[in-house]
């Protein structure tokens, strides 16, 4: 296949890859989408394949092989809950690759070098060509032996940077990941020093961008490589569980910017576009998700939540209990009802029960629908993924903006598994710490029902003064069990 | 200790304010229970079920009242009932503090604590221990049952063979506790029913039980009834002319009033005048609940039932609750055993009088040989008040084209500038960088344009599989490990060949679980 076959072929991948964001705008365009995606990717791998400059196909079949093999069944196997794991790890793979392909380069550049100086000074232009080939200098290595001292220098910069956000990515990625699986401690955690001990590695990094950039040295490269490690680790570690969809959504963007510092390095503008794609992808939704907590990016990464100015409000009342006969007359008699589901459905797996009783309530003749704040879960959408799982059609899923005024009107509102979102303090009392942001103002409705586990206070610890309405019940115990029973008395 | 509950003194009063069922609550408390013999008959509860529950039956009242460490009863104490208590001993029952003067003075001299029923504050923590709306609760139902005893037709419409019967039309005046069960009753048996109330907030009380409410042709700020504890309170004359202008025109209709008006510490308001119940059809009904502070209608007789010249009964009974005395008895019980429960944190059968506890201070009226009524108000608000809803100002047409004007501007200047910044960095970047990286630049800066403008319309339930596949095609970093795989060196060899390995995972797992998630979306 020639040069330009294969640039024919990445032109097209790249239009299907943004035709395949693009459709993602509603649910059934999205289902032909990700067709165009997958074509786009096909054509992208085997134009690559069977273009100029590969080898060792054995290898490379074995490996796609293998990888294609492992990935269908990741993918089959995965539950739905566990969406965020498994996005996370997905994205530190990204981020490992990039790290690999980066050493990769670097080290083609030193063979370059090294054969260059010993290349013979009588040849021409197209004998250098012919005795380079002799020497093994293909593909890549091909490219390098052709650039200039100042492009050599762009190249090592580039190189750098995506080796630097390869490897943030990649650690970052596993400690969200063993969070949102469980497997680390979920909550904020900072080595003494905080922030400063990253300031100092970033710093670190930088000071051996420079030496590397003299000398184009591997040793630099390296040490780089192990702060950039840090600095992944360190960052993660210190936000907690509900800035988690912040996190993922990062993560995503930083995959796609070191697929992009790749794509400079290699010369390959297929991958600087998708890179490009994804990185501002990652990026939007960070944004979306920050202003749906009223928070500015930097203080989500720096972890924690902001200052607060005074003393909060006092909360007054106290937490009434009810039981499943009680919320089940309530539901019989109601006519319109939203649910609420949050972090705690997804932990207890309710959803299918959730579905369940969303199916009776409607057969009764009744107006149910599901109110989903933007950042509810542990991902963006996650709540979406879970309902559509259960099988509740998507037309009654509404968005904050779309429900939030027709609380006034529903008689019953079920809060499941979520806390901060429905905190009424985030608008009445301007000293919380969540003051401003946007909440689902289910205390509007008639009444309102609050699956909980407990009387504990949600990821921010903050007192939720919704509990202690005069119109809320508690209905406390495991979101899937308290459902259960909740569907013995509904028929 | 032992709680001992004496046989009710007042005449005709059925009640008695320890049940069996309460006595096996109280003695898992700690405490031991004692009832005089006979207490319980009037309410249907025998010697024997107080036994086998484990009470001890005194034969005498000196007896009992001697024996007793706590006594509970039902009515204001007589005065031989008074002479009665002694040093230490607490006495529970209603009490009527505010016109007791003189009871309070013997309670104190005695150096006995008196917690009296009806003043348990009205928040919601002491809603299990209110009995005045327990016994509210009785009542209003048994003023729906007394009302259909006097009148002579059906509540419910019915369509039958033997002709047509129109339902009966019923008004409830005040929408307390008791006239909320009147109202609930008697929409039950079928009734055609209106409510009225002072307090308009409580509309949607009214209808939540299914009866319409009355709405007054009247502009003026209602005093929010969060000021007053959740009772009403006085009216102007102004508000009271046009409500009672509204009942003139309700009187020929209705076949059924129950008036339920009460305003704390005061002399009930006149409601149902005289001409209102000449108005009345003949075999028409008034059951007033208020008869025992003078009526809401003054043709009301106490205790009694008369019928007026043209053919209204009005029924003046101020007993209700003792007339369904088993009824009754079970819930008062329930009230003073969960007063028992609070009274005693320890669950070791010690009354613990914690003047610091809102309810409890609320309702001691004496203690300690000291007068401690009135109570200082709670420090829990009974309702939280309603704050003043603020309204969005109107804007003028010419406002709102300046703010438009001004918002456009904003955003113009905005754009502007982040393009001129952006260009110069550009420049700068252009100044120094030779020609092929400018060629990749120039790509990389419009594909992140493209992203910009197509990831805005992404649908937000669809974030999930986005994030999947963005996921799936940065795996595209497959193509670098592709080109790099064919090297000479073994070590880029290795490591391109793992980075090919992970990157197809991520493609292939990335995608397939995208078209999982999306094959799950449905419309209903």
């Amino acid at each position: 296949m020639s040069i330009g076959i294969v640039s024919a072929a990445y032109i097209a991948a790249a239009v299907l890859f943004i035709l395949s964001l693009g459709g993602l705008s509603g649910q059934e365009s999205a289902k032909r989408a990700v067709w165009y995606g997958i074509v786009g990717m096909g054509l992208a791998v085997v134009a690559t394949i069977f273009g100029p400059g590969m080898g060792n196909l054995l290898v490379v079949i074995l490996m796609v092989g293998a990888g294609a093999f492992i990935g269908q069944l990741v993918a089959k196997k995965v539950e739905m809950t566990e969406m965020p794991q498994l996005v996370a790890a997905l994205h530190s793979f990204v981020g490992l690759a990039a790290v690999l392909i980066g050493f990769n380069a670097q080290f083609e550049m030193s063979r370059v070098a090294e054969i260059m100086a010993s290349a013979p000074t009588s040849l021409n232009e197209t004998g250098l060509l012919a005795w380079l080939h002799e020497q093994g200098i293909d593909g890549f290595a091909g490219k390098v032996a052709h650039k200039t001292a100042v492009e050599l220098n762009i190249l090592k910069v580039e190189v750098f940077l995506g080796v630097f956000i390869g490897a943030v990515t990649f650690t970052g990625s596993i400690i969200a990941f063993g969070k949102l699986a469980g497997k680390v401690d979920g909550k904020a955690k900072k080595l003494p020093g905080g922030h400063m001990l990253n300031a100092a590695a970033a710093a670190g990094s930088l000071i051996l961008l420079v030496i590397y950039f003299n000398t184009g040295a591997l040793w630099p490269l390296i040490l780089m490589t192990l702060l950039a490690f840090f600095i992944g680790y360190h960052l993660i570690m210190g936000i907690g569980g509900a800035d988690m969809p912040v996190v993922v959504s990062m993560l995503n963007s930083y995959s796609g910017w070191a697929a992009a510092a790749i794509g400079f390095s290699l010369g390959n503008d297929l991958l600087i576009v998708t890179g490009a794609l994804v990185g501002s992808s990652g990026a939007i939704l960070s944004y979306i998700m920050c202003k749906a907590m009223n928070r500015s990016f930097i203080s989500v990464i720096l972890g924690g939540f902001g200052g607060t100015t005074g003393p909060q409000m006092e909360v007054e009342g106290e937490q009434i209990a009810i039981d499943a006969d009680g919320v089940a007359a309530a539901l019989d008699e109601a006519d319109s009802i939203i649910i609420i589901p949050g972090y705690g459905m997804a932990v207890a797996q309710a959803q299918q029960s959730v579905s369940e009783l969303t199916k009776r309530l409607r057969a009764k003749g009744k107006n149910v629908r599901f109110a989903i704040h933007p950042v509810a879960g542990r991902l963006p959408g996650h709540m979406n993924v879970l309902l559509a799982e259960a099988k509740v059609p998507y037309d009654i899923v509404m968005e904050m903006d779309e429900i939030n005024d027709d609380f006034p009107t529903t008689d019953v509102a079920i809060v499941i598994g979520s806390n901060d979102i429905v905190n009424p303090a985030a608008q009445e009392d301007p000293n919380s710490p969540i003051a401003g942001m946007p909440v689902l103002e289910c205390w509007k409705a008639k009444q309102v029902f609050v699956s909980k586990r407990g009387q504990g206070t949600g990821y921010s610890g903050i007192e939720n003064p919704l509990f202690y309405k005069e119109n809320t019940r508690m209905f406390y115990g495991d979101a899937k069990k308290s459902l259960d029973e909740l569907l013995t008395k509904i028929s | 200790m032992k709680i001992g509950t004496p046989k009710e003194v007042f005449d005709g009063e059925a009640r008695v304010a320890m049940t069996p069922d309460s006595a096996l609550q109280l003695q898992k408390l700690g405490y031991e229970c004692a009832i005089e013999t006979g207490a319980g008959a009037a309410a249907g509860f025998s010697d024997a079920t107080y036994k086998a529950a484990g009470v001890e039956i005194v034969k005498t009242a000196a007896a009992l009242w001697k024996a007793a460490d706590v006594v509970a009863k039902v009515r204001q104490p007589n005065e031989t009932e008074l002479k009665r208590l002694r040093e230490g001993q607490t006495l529970i029952s209603f009490f009527n503090p505010a016109a007791n003067e003189a009871g309070m003075e013997a309670a104190k001299s005695k150096g006995a604590t008196v917690i009296a029923m009806e003043m348990v504050p009205r928040i919601s923590r002491a809603q299990k221990m209110d009995a005045l709306s327990s016994m509210a609760n009785i009542a209003g139902y048994r003023a729906v049952i007394e009302a259909g005893n006097n009148f002579g037709r059906f509540f419910t419409g019915q369509i039958t063979a033997a002709g047509k019967v129109p339902p009966a039309k019923v008004l409830v005046v005040g929408a307390g506790v008791a006239g909320l069960a009147a109202i609930g009753t008697a929409t039950s048996l079928g009734a055609i029913t209106y409510a009225f109330d002072v307090r308009p907030e409580v509309a949607e009380q009214v209808e939540s039980m299914g009866a319409e409410f009355v709405f007054l042709d009247f502009e003026e700020t209602q005093q929010d009834g969060a000021a007053t504890g959740g009772y009403a309170s006085v009216s102007s004359p102004e508000f009271r002319e046009a409500q009672l202008a509204k009942f003139r025109e309700l009187a020929p209709e209705v076949d059924i009033v129950i008036t339920t008006a009460l305003i704390p510490n005061r002399e009930a308001p006149e409601l149902w005048t005289e001409d209102m119940v000449a108005a009345m059809k003949p075999g028409s009904v008034i059951v007033d609940l208020a008869a025992e502070k003078g009526g809401n209608c003054k043709l009301t007789v106490m205790d009694e039932k008369i019928v007026t010249e043209n053919g209204v009964t009005i029924i003046g009974y101020t007993d209700f609750p003792s007339r369904m005395a088993a009824q009754a008895s079970t819930l008062y019980s329930t009230n003073i055993r969960h007063m028992m429960t609070d009274l005693t944190p320890n669950k070791d059968g010690q009354v613990v009088q914690n003047m610091e506890d809102d309810v409890i201070r609320g309702a001691t009226v004496t203690h300690d040989h000291a007068i401690t009524f009135p109570p200082p108000p709670p420090k829990v608000a009974a309702i939280a008040a309603q704050k003043p809803k603020e309204k969005a100002k109107e804007l003028t047409a010419e406002e709102k084209r300046a703010a438009e004007t001004a918002a456009f501007k904003a955003q113009t200047k905005s754009q502007v500038t982040l393009l001129a910044v952006g260009a110069i960095l550009m420049m700068i970047v252009g100044a120094f960088a030779p020609e092929s990286f400018m060629s990749h630049f120039t790509v990389f800066a419009l594909a992140c344009f493209v992203g910009f403008q197509v990831i805005w319309g992404v649908s937000h339930s669809l974030h999930t599989p986005l994030m999947a596949v963005t996921n799936a095609i940065s795996g595209i970093v497959v193509l670098g490990a592709l080109l790099q795989v064919g090297s000479g060196n073994w070590l880029v060899v290795v490591l391109s060949a793992v980075s090919i390995l992970i990157a197809t995972i991520n493609i292939v797992g990335g995608f397939m679980v995208t078209r999982r998630m999306l094959a799950m979306f449905q419309k209903s």
